[in-house]
């Protein structure tokens, strides 16, 4: 960047900036930071995806807003940025998981899957006449060929895998904060308590059922791998991903 | 005469106790007239899965090639091997793609398929032309000697037959099949596939 407002390479989206950079996909990043935290941890036994969600007034139905989105019964995303695109991303996604299961008579594991939309990403940093989407994803899912896995998106169309990971407003501090807490043998119900905590440590206003929205990933046992397996053919497997409801929050949030 | 007859051939796959077997004759016809006795109809998909194409001569080529190309795309793109019950939908989806103009195929597969516990279950399935699976505990068939294959397999299967039993059984059922066919015989090969092994034998049949 030559000069404060990005100088001549900031409006080209393809086009590289003498130093190597792609400016617009370095401020799809700062629209990802400008939006509300979230962050997953992956436990032992599951993972736990976790976000802030904020409204501009009081006057707005807050039922209405979905931040932890699932994509198939195995995976669920949360996403700091910018609320549409996001939208878009998840359509996207879930639409992949359906073109996948009716190929292969299974849903995608969650690697599969976050290729699919990390692709979805790159190609918007190099199509004409589009901007990269504004958002970072967390991508957690479970598959019986990896387990439990968490996957972090950014608007470049990178990926990586975390044990932890935070993302948008306050994701240095956040992560900084995941650091000292993490280690490799925190059970699930842990994991919820330290993502809560996470989320307090830069959460402006009331922490509530309302303003907090998470996500899980459950471990099936070997005893409900063996009944899936005979379902699997005829009915449906059991869902490992699944959206906290209000209440469940609540009481989490009262610990 | 129809297209389903046309090159002639049979395959047949059967469950045994921790094994599967997968036998196809060995005849490639020009309607009535033979052309080739050295026509194998069963591909190797994974180190534990078999894939049987009696059918059209040209389809089981292409469809040969088709799987593979597919397979080995999965195999990249998920940093493993495929597992039978999935190979059997990707067979049955990719019939489907041609509901309006199918393959003339009737894939039969057979394999070992792993367990949540790290054991393995035998497997076998067999589809229609456009892709309607068919799971069975017992035995598949298809081909032109479909009909002969269904009797005799009915007549001598037994559940939890070892290996070698199989092999005797499947073997049996197949060469009284394929000479109760026209279309059908010019010699056998059978694959016996076990956890820790895969034993294939070519039987010699008669050449009327």
């Amino acid at each position: 960047m030559a000069s404060a407002d990005g100088g001549a390479y900031s409006f080209s989206l393809t086009t590289f900036s003498p130093s190597g950079k792609l400016v617009q996909i370095e401020h799809a990043l700062a629209a990802v930071s400008a939006g509300t935290t979230s962050l997953g941890i992956k436990a032992s036994n599951g993972i736990v995806i976790a976000t802030e969600k904020k409204t501009s007034s009081i006057l707005i139905d807050d039922s209405m807003l979905d931040k932890v989105a699932v994509v198939c019964p195995n995976i669920g995303i949360v996403y700091s940025g910018m609320g549409p695109d996001f939208r878009v991303l998840i359509a996207k996604a879930r639409k992949s998981a359906q073109a996948y299961w009716k190929i292969y008579g299974e849903y995608p594991p969650t690697r599969v899957l976050t290729q699919e939309l990390a692709t979805v990403m790159q190609q918007a940093t190099q199509s004409g006449g589009v901007r990269p989407y504004g958002v970072s994803l967390l991508v957690a899912g479970w598959d019986i060929n990896r387990g439990p896995s968490l996957y972090q998106v950014d608007p470049s169309g990178s990926f990586w895998a975390w044990k932890a990971s935070a993302i948008g407003k306050n994701m240095v501090n956040a992560k900084t904060f995941l650091e000292k807490r993490y280690n490799d043998d925190i059970s699930l119900e842990d994991a919820i308590h330290t993502a809560l905590l996470t989320l307090k440590e830069g959460f402006e206003g009331q922490m509530t059922e309302k303003t907090i929205e998470i996500g899980i990933v459950t471990v099936p046992s070997a005893a409900e791998l063996e009944e899936g397996k005979i379902g699997g053919e005829t009915g449906r497997p059991k869902p490992t991903f699944r959206k906290l409801t209000e209440e469940e929050v609540r009481d989490y949030l009262a610990l | 005469m129809s297209i389903m007859e046309n090159n002639g051939g049979s395959v047949i796959a059967m469950v045994g106790k921790e094994c599967v077997a997968i036998a196809c004759d060995l005849r490639l016809g020009n309607q009535a007239l033979g052309v080739s006795s050295d026509f194998q109809k069963i591909f190797p998909v994974t180190d534990r899965i078999f894939l049987g194409l009696p059918g059209l001569g040209t389809d089981v080529t292409t469809l040969k090639e088709l799987f593979r190309f597919r397979v080995n795309m999965y195999t990249i793109k998920e940093e493993r091997e495929i597992e039978p019950e999935t190979f059997a939908h990707l067979v049955s989806s990719t019939l489907y793609e041609h509901r309006f103009g199918p393959y003339f195929i009737e894939p039969v597969m057979a394999g070992l398929s792993k367990t949540p516990s790290g054991g393995f279950k035998p497997f076998i399935a067999a589809t229609d032309l456009i892709g309607c699976l068919n799971f069975a505990k017992d035995f598949v068939v298809a081909g032109t000697a479909s009909s002969k294959l269904f009797g005799v397999a009915e007549g001598l299967w037994e559940p939890d037959l070892e290996p070698e039993d199989l092999f005797e059984t499947i073997s049996q059922t197949i060469m009284n099949a394929v000479d109760r066919d026209a279309y059908s015989g010019w010699g056998c090969i059978v694959h016996v596939i076990t956890k820790d092994q895969i034993v294939t034998r070519t039987l010699k049949a008669r050449m009327d």
